[in-house]
């Protein structure tokens, strides 16, 4: 209980943290890690939202990043029809619709593709979500009129009253807080009856069918929250980088978001921002110092699997194995 | 659409789906009788691509090439079961997910460092990059031929192999009851280790075949793993029946889907429209094929019968 506790700490900690630090950062002339910052906070909404259905869930979802990568266009598509003409009905600047427009298609891609997806299990979903996700990934190479494999710059960030997307402070803060919107859901989800048979059935299955819940339906209700929370974290991650590609749905992308989970502690509300923060800041420093830093983080990575069980949560507390 | 057309583009759909048969079975082989799911298949397929093209560059002749590479990605495949797969046989497929998702980081990366960032081409001697007139009219590329007579006797070879052998008779007792196997005194880590081989020399193989149309290069891996994961999911995970039409049909689905899809749009609707949205469309299609499969039936078309 007391380990559970320091764990919890620890975490809040960090989220404080990065709430805190960044601006100073700003403020003492670091924009480059303010950029760093913001990108980790953007992947941690979308890492907390794979957390709901892949740690409390157990569904092992490898296609996440096609959420991502429909979010982003569909900041997008609405931004190049109101720069460059045609589709009047969706050609915008205004945030609000975007990011509408961004959940509810990325809830409805989770919905169409979570029904077939969550009648496999095992190694199945694991595929077929990945399967998927590529699909939106060739998709979106195919559609020349977005550029197709070279992407689309963004020209004009999304348009919010009272917010200016330009500014990198305002533009972290917007972050942040969705980031803490985000957890406070998740953290409400998992808390409620809700939540219990959602975990319930990852443990056993076949005992909560037996006292008359339709796991399915639940299921899909998660993975449908899911893809909607993840397609919000796309739509602020293209406002973030003004360009958008394919390459952002790629499925190595979802295979590092699952990492991040992983690392961080599956089925911890907090664990999947502080897998996002080693995450992030061990690519920022082994890239620094070489090309093929790739080599060395894929051996890390085997490593944990191999060696750290439960993650960093689970190291911090102490139960690790 | 002219006959011609119609009948060179089955060819190739033919080609492309013997080509994934060969990465598939590997696929398949590894998870039927392993229970590993090993997302690195396709790095052993790029190492296969980079090995011939260097020693096609060395020897001067590709299928010397090809035979020497053979043995060496078996090699490949018997040290990364040795040090990594092994350890991973009794985790949770997500483990073996993320754990091989970090050797593929491992594997590209050693490729970028070997052979560097830029695609190898490999040349053909001069018989096998000409052209064959099948009958009349019907002209094809002689190595295409080549590429299907190979897949052809590998499947025939696998059959064989799995049906009527001592060691085929093995891995498909251990496929349905692995503690049985090594109970009646098989060496079952051993037996692992052949399969997981066999598995990388045939994608391994795979990638010999494509380097000479394609180029070898680092992405290359990536690319084909997942069509060769559609066609297990269709063919029913495990199944070495299921991979082999699986195979034939996303192949020809797919070449058939690219070619003809426009014009087939054509008939319904605007020229315009047809044109925008056949490359969509045929980009998707075998991947809403396996969703219509899989709607019907979750296991695939051939479930092997004991999991």
């Amino acid at each position: 209980m007391m380990q559970k506790l320091k764990s919890g700490w620890v975490t809040l900690g960090i989220v404080l943290a990065l709430g805190i630090l960044p601006p100073v950062f700003l403020w003492s002339g670091q924009a480059f890690y303010m950029d760093l910052a913001t990108r980790l906070i953007i992947l941690a909404i979308a890492a907390v939202s794979l957390n709901l259905i892949l740690g409390f869930g157990g569904l092992v979802s490898f296609g996440h990043a096609a959420f991502i990568g429909i979010g982003a266009y569909c900041v997008g598509i609405p931004t190049y029809h109101a720069t460059y003409g045609e589709f009047g009905a969706i050609a915008t600047y205004s945030g609000l619709f975007q990011i509408l427009l961004a959940v509810t298609a990325a809830a409805l891609f989770a919905l169409i593709t979570g029904m077939i997806c969550l009648r496999t299990k095992g190694v199945y979903f694991i595929m077929i979500t990945m399967a998927f996700a590529q699909m939106v990934f060739y998709l979106f190479v195919s559609l020349e009129a977005y550029g197709g494999d070279d992407g689309l710059v963004i020209d004009t960030r999304s348009e919010f009253p009272l917010i200016n997307l330009d500014d990198p402070l305002q533009m972290y803060l917007f972050s942040y807080a969705s980031l803490v919107a985000a957890l406070l859901i998740v953290r409400t989800i998992i808390r409620s009856r809700f939540g219990a048979v959602l975990r319930g059935a990852k443990d056993n299955n076949e005992r909560v069918v037996t006292l008359g819940y339709n796991t399915y339906l639940y299921r899909l209700t998660a993975y449908v929250i899911s893809g909607a929370i993840c397609g919000y974290a796309g739509a602020l991650l293209g406002n973030f980088t003004t360009f958008i590609s394919p390459e952002m749905m790629d499925w190595t992308r979802s295979g590092e978001l699952m990492f991040m989970v992983i690392l961080g502690g599956a089925g911890t509300t907090l664990g999947p921002v502080l897998g996002s923060l080693i995450f992030i800041l061990v690519e920022e420093v082994l890239s620094h110092f070489t090309i093929y830093w790739h080599l060395p983080f894929g051996i890390m990575l085997i490593a944990i699997v191999l060696f750290v069980r439960g993650g960093l949560m689970g190291l911090v507390s102490g139960n690790a194995n | 659409m002219d006959a011609a057309l119609f009948f060179i583009q089955m060819f190739n759909g033919v080609q492309l789906g013997l080509l994934l048969f060969l990465v598939a079975s590997g696929l398949t082989l590894v998870f039927g009788i392993l229970d590993f799911v090993n997302l690195a298949h396709g790095s052993l397929y790029m190492i296969g691509a980079f090995v011939c093209a260097s020693l096609t560059l060395l020897t001067g002749n590709f299928l010397w090439a090809v035979l020497i590479a053979l043995p060496i990605t078996a090699v490949v495949g018997f040290f990364i079961e040795r040090i990594v797969v092994r350890r991973l046989y009794h985790r949770s497929h997500l483990d073996q997910v993320l754990a091989t998702f970090g050797l593929i980081l491992v594997l590209d990366t050693s490729a970028h460092l070997i052979w560097g960032p830029a695609g190898i081409a490999v040349p053909l001697p001069a018989w096998l990059d000409g052209r064959v007139e099948l009958f009349s009219g019907f002209v094809v590329p002689s190595f295409r031929l080549l590429i299907i007579a190979t897949g052809l006797v590998i499947a025939a070879g696998l059959f064989w192999l799995v049906n009527y052998t001592r060691l085929g008779m093995l891995i498909r007792a251990g496929a349905s009851n692995r503690t049985m196997v090594s109970a009646l005194g098989i060496d079952i880590q051993t037996l692992f280790t052949l399969v997981f081989a066999l598995g990388a020399v045939l994608a391994g193989l795979a990638g010999m075949l494509i380097s000479p149309i394609t180029e070898a290069s680092i992405g290359m891996g990536g690319e084909i793993i997942i069509t060769a994961f559609v066609v297990i999911i269709i063919g029913g995970i495990g199944s070495m029946k299921g991979a082999f039409i699986a195979a034939i049909i996303i192949g020809l689905i797919d070449t058939m889907g690219r070619s003809f899809l426009d014009d087939l749009f054509k008939i319904v609707m605007s020229t315009e429209a047809a044109e925008t949205s056949a490359p969509a469309v045929s980009a998707m299609l075998i991947y809403i094929l396996m969703a219509l499969i899989l709607a019907l039936r979750p296991q695939g078309l051939f479930p092997p019968k004991v999991r």
